[in-house]
């Protein structure tokens, strides 16, 4: 059979999302036990999790979660990453041995930063050598896997249901602000733990629930863009997406929602002018970047989360707030399942991002 | 002299239903049939008739069928019985073969071979009564940065495009190819239908110029009929470098449709061949061409596109990476199959590729470039119906051209015979005789319908699909696959095979 990557499958998934306004960090057990509310969503072949503000002490540092597969990737991959970083420290991700979380890879973080002679040779700053050296890595070195790559925050997936995953990884040993999660049901066992969710890039992470018809002509674009898509999943091309729009062509978060999820042009066409013009520009500049068919997303980034659903709202994404925290999640019972009162609820529209930021700008 | 050749068609009449109403005789250009006297019976001669069906479809007592000729030379596999009538007329007159329309012949239409995708269960299918289709698409270059002003606001201002209300525009065929009534039709019904026609290479009546908010106006390798408010009059402008039915070779309009307004929409005189050469004179290489776009930019203040149109020929995907790089905005692709009002048999039937394949490749060499953005993408030749629409724009095309779908609505049958200049439909044809029964203001009816329809249909095959704006259908390759392709086919449409998940 043909692994995760080689050819494209299609999943359904639960999601769900934990965020304190105002940057205070929480425990990670909450999150667990949101996702595990939704475990028929899931079928037991990938779960995972972003965690935002988990390493304050080493919070200028790039975080590289890897796994290795093949005995050789951990030495060629340390070779590789210690030509062009500074390697601060690393170590085994403390995992918990569960009979529910079997076959697991190497699994190891290194705090990382670029050598300044390979940020002159780049020219574009630190995170386009990071972006550049997960293509490499993933693409090049045979069995090494970088699947989390971004500043004070860390991403945490394996082959399993997400509750599963979190007690495998000791999730509750982690404080953050913001945590998001991910259950899995693809159609199809891929059995690659790269291939679980979330997804991420530099201090961008996407969990999703749905599937893009636009996904080709997605994917295409991306890869003219210098994006490599190993796993041809929607929430790969998704991230690539948010990271072109939002770091690269300088896009806020707001707008990058107006490109993917665009207004229909009979709202368009109803806009005061200078709306219009705006609007227009969007959906006509980024027309590649256009995401179809059913999707509800939550985007993590440094300092925020972002929800989001497609435009015709063909997925469900509850938001609920209580006091400083905010919960996001597919279902409104993951919600009521960690914080059984909340001050106000309510859903996604459709192509409407929901966005929250620390108060005070970046945590 | 002994005629070699046979008729290629025989008109068959029933007596019966026959009431001589000598409908066929006055409507057939080409004077196939007469009223004997002697006989009280019409009589036919099958040796006149290009089988345009115009007779037959004004028969009131459909008396008329016109079937292809049982007469046969002796079978031969290769010695086909189109090689010996072709030797006949070329050893009776010593020319050029002439034919019309895109080429005939039984090479593969990778179109009637890709199969398109639809949601089950993971993902809904769109119903577009219920929900928006969009189908707006937009022609032109992107920007590659995005600019903010002092309060921080999206700069705006685009490179100069051309908007459709649907990805389809009519293809250039020029005033004197078609007539002036043919012309006026695709004017209204682009006028309509919110997008363009395109004048060809013959100039623009000054009737036409109210319609320049949705004309494109081409400058070929002639230079018939363009000036300055010529170039101001288009929404884009066109620089034909090609045309897939004749590449490499230039036009040949003959004197005898050089008439009245056709000479003067040309400024050349009246009844002088209008011959286009080969190449421009002034683009001999890709440097040149890029010349030639910023001269018409500078001339019209780069507010207008500039289309570079080129033939699809072998090494189509290098020469549109060039011009993707010449400033152009948009390059139109014509395949082999694409029409033509008159080209040489052998060109016509030999030369060039075909459009699916062009188009593959293309798409594909432009994104290996990253330049992808700097043009858009219309092809041509031939694009028969909605679901070609929809197969052309997952292979990566912006839009397409059609041109023979659009003079078949308006009642062309495909006789292949524009060359001779009698078109018994009006549309090819100076005669004013013939032009009048065309009337613009049916045919334009025609066309809207024809496109409407269209329309409703790739809106039925988007929502198939869960995708409900163009955009999205762009490039998406996999939602075709192949049937009885190679691996090289596939490999060049950039397509997987049926089948293969």
């Amino acid at each position: 059979m043909l692994l995760e990557g080689e050819y494209r499958i299609p999943a359904g998934c639960a999601i769900s999302a934990i965020f304190d306004k105002t940057g205070a960090r929480f425990s990670g057990k909450d999150i667990v036990d949101s996702i595990a509310v939704m475990r028929d969503r899931s079928n037991g072949l990938g779960g995972g999790f972003a965690c935002y503000g988990i390493y304050p002490d080493k919070k200028d540092l790039y975080a590289f979660h890897v796994f290795f597969t093949i005995h050789s990737a951990r030495k060629d991959f340390e070779e590789y990453i210690s030509r062009y970083y500074e390697i601060d420290s690393s170590e085994d991700i403390p995992t918990r041995k569960i009979p529910e979380i079997v076959d697991e890879p190497e699994i190891r973080r290194y705090f990382v930063y670029p050598k300044q002679a390979y940020i002159d040779f780049v020219k574009t700053g630190a995170d386009e050598c990071v972006f550049r050296t997960v293509f490499a890595v993933n693409t090049e070195i045979k069995g090494a896997y970088i699947f989390s790559s971004g500043k004070n925050m860390g991403i945490f997936k394996a082959v399993g249901y997400p509750e599963d995953v979190g007690r495998f990884y000791m999730l509750e040993d982690y404080e953050g602000y913001l945590f998001t999660a991910h259950g899995r049901y693809p159609t199809n066992t891929p059995g690659w733990w790269g291939g679980a969710h979330p997804f991420g890039l530099l201090g961008l992470s996407v969990v999703h629930n749905g599937e893009i018809s636009s996904y080709d002509a997605n994917r295409r674009a991306m890869e003219m863009y210098g994006y490599k898509c190993t796993l041809l999943t929607d929430t790969e091309v998704i991230t690539y997406i948010l990271d072109y729009l939002t770091r690269k062509k300088g896009l806020t978060f707001e707008e990058s929602a107006e490109v993917v999820a665009a207004p229909f042009w009979e709202r368009i066409d109803r806009m005061p002018e200078e709306e219009r013009a705006r609007a227009t520009y969007l959906r006509d500049v980024f027309s590649s970047e256009l995401i179809t068919g059913p999707f509800s997303i939550i985007v993590g980034f440094d300092g925020g989360v972002m929800a989001l659903n497609d435009r015709l709202k063909l997925r469900s994404l509850a938001v609920a707030e209580k006091g400083n925290k905010v919960y996001m999640a597919s279902e409104e019972s993951a919600i009521r399942r960690v914080c059984p009162s909340f001050d106000n609820m309510f859903y996604a529209e459709g192509g409407k991002p929901v966005v929250y930021r620390v108060k005070g700008g970046k945590q | 002299m002994i005629d070699f050749n046979v008729a290629p068609f025989e008109v068959v009449r029933d007596y019966d239903k026959c009431v001589n109403c000598r409908v066929c005789e006055r409507q057939c250009s080409n004077e196939v049939h007469h009223y004997e006297e002697g006989f009280g019976k019409m009589i036919s001669d099958s040796t006149k008739c290009v089988d345009c069906q115009r007779c037959v479809c004004l028969c009131p007592t459909k008396a008329l069928k016109i079937v292809p000729n049982q007469n046969s030379f002796r079978p031969n596999a290769n010695w086909q019985q189109k090689y010996l009538t072709e030797i006949y007329k070329q050893a009776e007159s010593g020319g050029v073969l002439l034919s019309s329309m895109g080429n005939p012949e039984p090479f593969p239409v990778y179109f009637d071979k890709i199969l398109i995708n639809a949601s089950q269960v993971t993902n809904p299918s769109i119903d577009p009564l219920r929900e928006p289709m969009e189908t707006r698409v937009f022609l032109g270059a992107k920007p590659q940065t995005l600019q903010r002003d002092e309060k921080g606001n999206i700069v705006t201002k685009l490179p100069p495009r051309l908007k459709l209300s649907m990805p389809v525009m009519f293809s250039a065929m020029s005033y004197g190819s078609i007539s002036y009534n043919a012309h006026a039709a695709l004017a209204r019904a682009a006028e309509k239908l919110g997008i363009y026609y395109n004048t060809g290479e013959g100039g623009l009546h000054k009737d036409f110029y109210k319609y320049s908010a949705n004309t494109v106006v081409q400058v070929a390798s002639g230079r018939f009929g363009v000036h300055k408010d010529y170039l101001e009059s288009g929404a884009a402008i066109e620089i034909k470098i090609g045309q897939g039915a004749k590449p490499g070779i230039g036009g040949h309009l003959p004197g005898a449709k050089i008439v009245g307004d056709v000479s003067k929409t040309r400024m050349i005189p009246e009844g002088s061949d209008a011959v286009s050469p080969a190449p421009h004179h002034d683009i001999y290489s890709i440097e040149d061409l890029r010349q030639l776009v910023y001269s018409i930019k500078e001339a019209t203040e780069y507010k207008k596109p500039v289309i570079v149109k080129i033939a699809a020929v072998h090494n189509v995907a290098a020469i549109a990476s060039g011009i993707a790089r010449s400033g152009a905005d948009i390059i139109a692709i014509d395949g082999f199959r694409g029409g033509t009002g008159a080209a040489p048999t052998r060109i016509r039937d030999n030369v060039g590729i075909p459009i699916e394949l062009a188009l593959g490749s293309v798409d594909q060499r432009l994104r290996e470039e990253n330049i992808r953005d700097n043009v858009s993408l219309v092809v041509a030749g031939s694009i028969r119906c909605s679901s070609d629409v929809v197969k052309a724009i997952c292979l990566g095309a912006d839009a397409v051209y059609i041109g023979s779908a659009a003079l078949v609505s308006m009642g062309c049958h495909l006789c292949r015979t524009c060359n001779l200049g009698k078109c018994n439909w009006g549309i090819a044809t100076q005669r004013p005789d013939l032009v009048k029964r065309l009337n613009p203001d049916l045919a334009a009816e025609r066309l809207i319908n024809m496109l409407t329809g269209w329309n409703h249909e790739i809106q039925e095959m988007m929502g198939g699909m869960g995708i409900n704006s163009i955009e999205a259908l762009r490039g998406n390759r996999l939602m075709l696959r192949g049937v009885g392709l190679n691996e090289r086919e596939l490999q060049v449409l950039g397509i997987k095979h049926a089948g293969e998940v």
